[in-house]
């Protein structure tokens, strides 16, 4: 058996296990019969472990033959030889996509490892490993996409699997509300990303990353659109990688996640979504480098990610927002190291960091416990230390940085105030006007309607 | 033209009409009801035929066997074609379930003769050849959901204005166009009204008001019956895309373009359920309308297979949608009902379901709106950007949906909520084909690619003279 065909089949192993993880749960959830909670962990250990070996296997055989790039070709899953459109189906094993995936695998393992005994016996215990599922499935397809249109379809996993998780509580008003905002933010950037994709398909003439980014393996390519092509796109996929990092202006739903149950903070927010963005800026990175305003636009939305995430996170009165907000800095930090042209130090960073703030979530709920067992032992308060900005910053202005940073930046006030409440004004006043036109026609009163509302069937249909 | 094996068509129009004949002389309700499945059950089987058949003719059109109704209708009246041989068995699958899945309180015996004639009149619709017969079915149709609006003693003006205003357009539009040169005024006016009155009958913004009267009034059976097989897309397809030059087609894809963003926006703020879907079915039903007035091969073939995958999904979705308010009555947005604990299966039902309606990854409208946003790319992007934007929008409403429904609170229930069994199968056989078609999409796009590509064909011999141009048909074009 030649290494090609090796590695071509391991390939296909690490993007199967999730799949069919997905499809067990998934369908045994939809048809109504969950599967029970021991068979349930030991498949995603099984489906994690295979995908984890088979990664490490292609990294081992990469490094081994000195092998930069395994392209493993699935071939068309769509085809209009007419129209010269294909939806390619592609993964690539390279210096970007294989420790990510390995990173995901890593991390998903840990935390579900971490969720069997966290939510044992819970009511929601099949619900979260449904979404986790997907959202494993979304990672590994985004981590290890050879064309951007696979890339998207990785992307819209994650994003469903992770508003669905933040609304896991679900019986609580704030978990469902934060729940319906991060999937709102997720479909705006997903929205820009995919008018991005599209524009660098049609440019390209195909979605194949090896076209788009240039024929050599990462991070070596160049792009071959215009400067002004890339700075139209790049844009496009900033936004998209804004909206999934949540850098500024869209850092309002970080913290709102974290409303979710610990081990998805942990693995989703702090860890793997929230740096998919930075990823896809990563994999795009041959883009950037076309246009100095793009660089520059990427290096300051970082820094202002980072600036704000560090002053917001000081404030913060509970550990998981905290963490949150100091995931934002660093992630910041990340976006801007790649705006500077570096590719493997944001990379480095991006697995150190979320190792490092997957434990402290994990870490979080008993941290709390030991904090007073502490206290009760020296039988006093722990003592607060002055942070160092203070005697930095003059005191006229720490009361209004204050306010800045317990408001979050007001960001969230501003897109409610101005942008959501604006629109829902405007189209409220639409609907009011349609019912009453409606109304006029047939001769009743606008609140009628209401009175239509028609009564539940008898209560022996359900018997 | 190719010949089917058999009188698929004029069996799959007849068996539902002489199903309602005989319906309505049973008395009783049981019967009748395990009578119209089996009937519908019939029809389904026999558009399936024909939809196989068809396809193995491989053929652009075909003509059923011999003509059951010879004296009345010219044997080249009931035809099947690229465009309609999917919408047949779809149509019927769509009552099939919407019936098997009836409560027992909401069954009676008209409303199963209704129904199935409704169903007779549809499958007539899809296999139409000529114009007049074609109006004639849509003029038809809007009999029955009037009747149940009278049966329900609610007010019947909304939807008789509009529905009267339809078949007035319709039928002048036709006359102009069938009587006058095609260089003449008269007969772009003709083409005017006729498109007037299809996108009235699609719901295109500010003409859309008799669909969300309808949806308050009717039962929501037969309003989602009435509007997802979206009988007026089809008849702008028949009607007027083979006639209209490419600045009304323009015109068209700006208004529905409109409609699709503005219908997005109504869908977010709605304060209740079967109002947002109404909405949410405007939208996406316009955004359909859009890819097929760009007139691009990959804007036709996106929208045709966001046709079929939407007609399915909001089926499921509004079949969902149903079956809670059946349990809990008419749902009001403006609170949190939290029946997830009461009803998994339904919630993960509507969920799967709405994601489908919106091309979410892995079902079967993910490739075909795709295509329909690139084929609005690249005619424009802006239009393309737009297209994006209503897209979000509704899959933000979904969502909303969803969460208001099934979470934020504890539903209090003294008796268990569970979906039946028949819900259960309705609903589950449309997931089945939603994620098949999602997983294995390319038979799908390319028989939608295929119809796309005669419709373009017919399109270029640029507005061919009215006597030929009343139908689609290919070898009359290619003899041409």
């Amino acid at each position: 058996m030649t290494q090609t065909a090796i590695l071509n089949g391991l390939g296909i192993i690490v993007v199967a296990s999730p799949a069919a993880l997905l499809t067990i749960v998934g369908l045994a959830a939809l048809v109504g019969r969950p599967v029970g909670e021991t068979r349930q962990a030991q498949s995603i250990q099984l489906a994690v472990s295979v995908g984890l070996i088979a990664s490490l296997c292609i990294l081992a055989l990469m490094l081994l033959s000195g092998t930069r790039n395994v392209p493993i070709e699935l071939g068309n899953w769509v085809v209009i030889p007419e129209q010269h459109f294909h939806f390619h189906v592609k993964f690539i094993f390279d210096r970007l996509s294989v420790p990510f995936a390995i990173l995901t695998y890593v991390l998903c393992g840990t935390v579900s490892a971490f969720t069997s005994a966290y939510l044992h016996r819970e009511p929601g215990y099949n619900r979260f490993f449904v979404f986790y599922a997907i959202f494993l499935l979304g990672m590994v397809v985004s981590s290890l996409a050879g064309t951007i249109e696979t890339l998207f379809f990785g992307w819209e996993l994650v994003g469903l699997s992770s508003a669905l998780l933040v609304a896991f509580f679900h019986e609580r008003r704030n978990p469902v509300r934060n729940g319906q905002r991060v999937w709102a933010i997720y479909r705006i950037a997903d929205a820009a990303f995919l008018i991005g994709a599209l524009a660098l398909h049609h440019l390209n003439g195909e979605g194949d990353f090896a076209t788009l980014t240039g024929t050599g393996p990462w991070p070596i390519g160049e792009a071959r659109i215009t400067p002004a092509q890339a700075l139209y796109v790049g844009l496009l996929l900033l936004v998209a990688a804004a909206g999934k990092s949540a850098l500024v202006p869209f850092s309002g739903w970080l913290p709102r996640a974290m409303e979710g149950p610990t081990p998805s903070s942990a693995v989703f927010y702090g860890a793997l979504s929230v740096h998919l963005g930075a990823f896809l800026l990563l994999r795009v990175s041959p883009i950037l480098a076309l246009s100095l305003p793009l660089s520059i636009a990427v290096v300051a939305l970082g820094l202002t990610s980072a600036v704000y995430g560090a002053i917001a996170a000081r404030v913060q009165t509970d550990i998981k927002s905290a963490l949150a907000f100091a995931s934002l800095t660093q992630v910041g930090i990340i976006v801007a190291e790649i705006g500077c042209g570096l590719r493997y130090i944001p990379l480095i960073h991006i697995i150190g960091h979320a190792c490092v703030r997957t434990l402290q979530l994990l870490r979080s709920p008993s941290l709390l416990h030991d904090y007073h067992s502490m206290e009760n032992a020296i039988g006093a308060r722990l003592p607060l230390e002055s942070a160092f900005s203070n005697g930095l910053i003059p005191a006229s202005y720490r009361s209004w940085l204050y306010r800045f940073a317990i408001e979050r930046g007001f960001l969230d006030t501003i897109l409610d105030e101005y942008v959501v409440g604006k629109f829902t004004a405007v189209f409220r006043w639409c609907d009011r006007m349609e019912q009453r036109w409606t109304a006029l026609l047939s001769g009743s009163k606008a609140e009628d309607t209401q009175q239509l509302m028609s009564h539940p069937a008898a209560p022996e249909e359900f018997l | 033209m190719h010949e089917l094996h058999l009188p698929w068509l004029a069996l799959t129009v007849l068996t539902p009409l002489l199903g309602a004949i005989f319906i309505s002389r049973i008395r009783n309700w049981e019967i009748a009801q395990k009578v119209c499945v089996a009937v519908c059950g019939l029809t389904l089987a026999w558009s399936v035929g024909a939809y196989i058949d068809f396809t193995l003719l491989q053929s652009f059109e075909a003509y059923d066997k011999w003509n059951l109704a010879e004296g009345v209708i010219s044997s080249d009246a009931i035809v099947i074609d690229a465009l309609s041989a999917p919408l047949l068995p779809l149509a019927a699958l769509l009552y099939l379930i919407t019936v098997g899945s009836t409560l027992r309180t909401k069954m009676s015996r008209i409303y199963f003769t209704w129904t199935l004639l409704a169903e007779s009149v549809l499958l007539a619709t899809f296999c139409c050849r000529n114009p007049w017969w074609l109006i004639a079915c849509l003029v038809l149709a809007t009999i029955p959901p009037w009747f149940e609006l009278r049966v329900r003693r609610r007010s019947t003006r909304v939807y008789v204005a509009h529905m009267g205003l339809f078949v007035v357009l319709l039928v002048s539009g036709q006359f102009l166009v069938d009587s006058s040169d095609s260089s003449s005024t008269l007969f772009l006016l003709g083409v005017a009204l006729l498109t007037a009155g299809a996108l009235l009958r699609n719901g295109v913004s500010p003409l859309h008001c008799w669909m969300t009267d309808l949806f308050d009034k009717a039962t929501l059976g037969t309003a989602l019956l009435f509007v997802t097989p979206m009988t007026g897309v089809y008849a702008v397809m028949r009607l007027v895309l083979p006639v209209s030059p490419d600045w009304a087609l323009r015109a068209i894809a700006l208004i529905s373009l409109a409609t699709a963003v503005y219908a997005a926006g109504m869908a977010f703020v709605q304060r209740e359920a079967r109002r947002c879907f109404c909405f949410l079915f405007l939208s996406l039903s316009s955004l359909i309308l859009v890819g097929l007035e760009l007139v691009t091969p990959m804007g036709l073939t996106g929208a045709l297979c966001v046709w079929l995958s939407v007609e399915l999904s909001l089926t499921g979705f509004g079949l969902t949608l149903r079956a809670v308010e059946g349990r809990v009555g008419r749902i009001s947005l403006n609170h949190y009902h939290g029946l997830y604990e009461s009803t998994p299966t339904l919630a993960a039902l509507f969920l799967v379901t709405g994601l489908a309606s919106i091309g979410f990854p892995g079902t079967v409208g993910f490739v075909g709106t795709e295509l329909l946003i690139e084929g609005s790319v690249s005619t424009n992007p802006l239009v393309g950007m737009v297209v994006v934007t209503a897209a979000a929008l509704n899959s933000i409403a979904v969502l909303f949906v969803y969460f208001r429904v099934f979470t934020g609170t504890r539903h209090q229930a003294s008796i268990s909520l569970q979906s039946r069994l028949p819900e259960r199968i309705a609903v589950i056989s449309v997931i089945v084909i939603i994620l098949c078609g999602g997983i294995h999409p390319q038979p799908g796009v390319a028989s939608r690619h295929r119809a796309a590509a005669e419709l373009m064909r017919i399109r270029a011999q640029n507005a061919p003279p009215p006597q030929h141009a009343r139908f689609v048909s290919l070898p009359e074009v290619s003899a041409q």
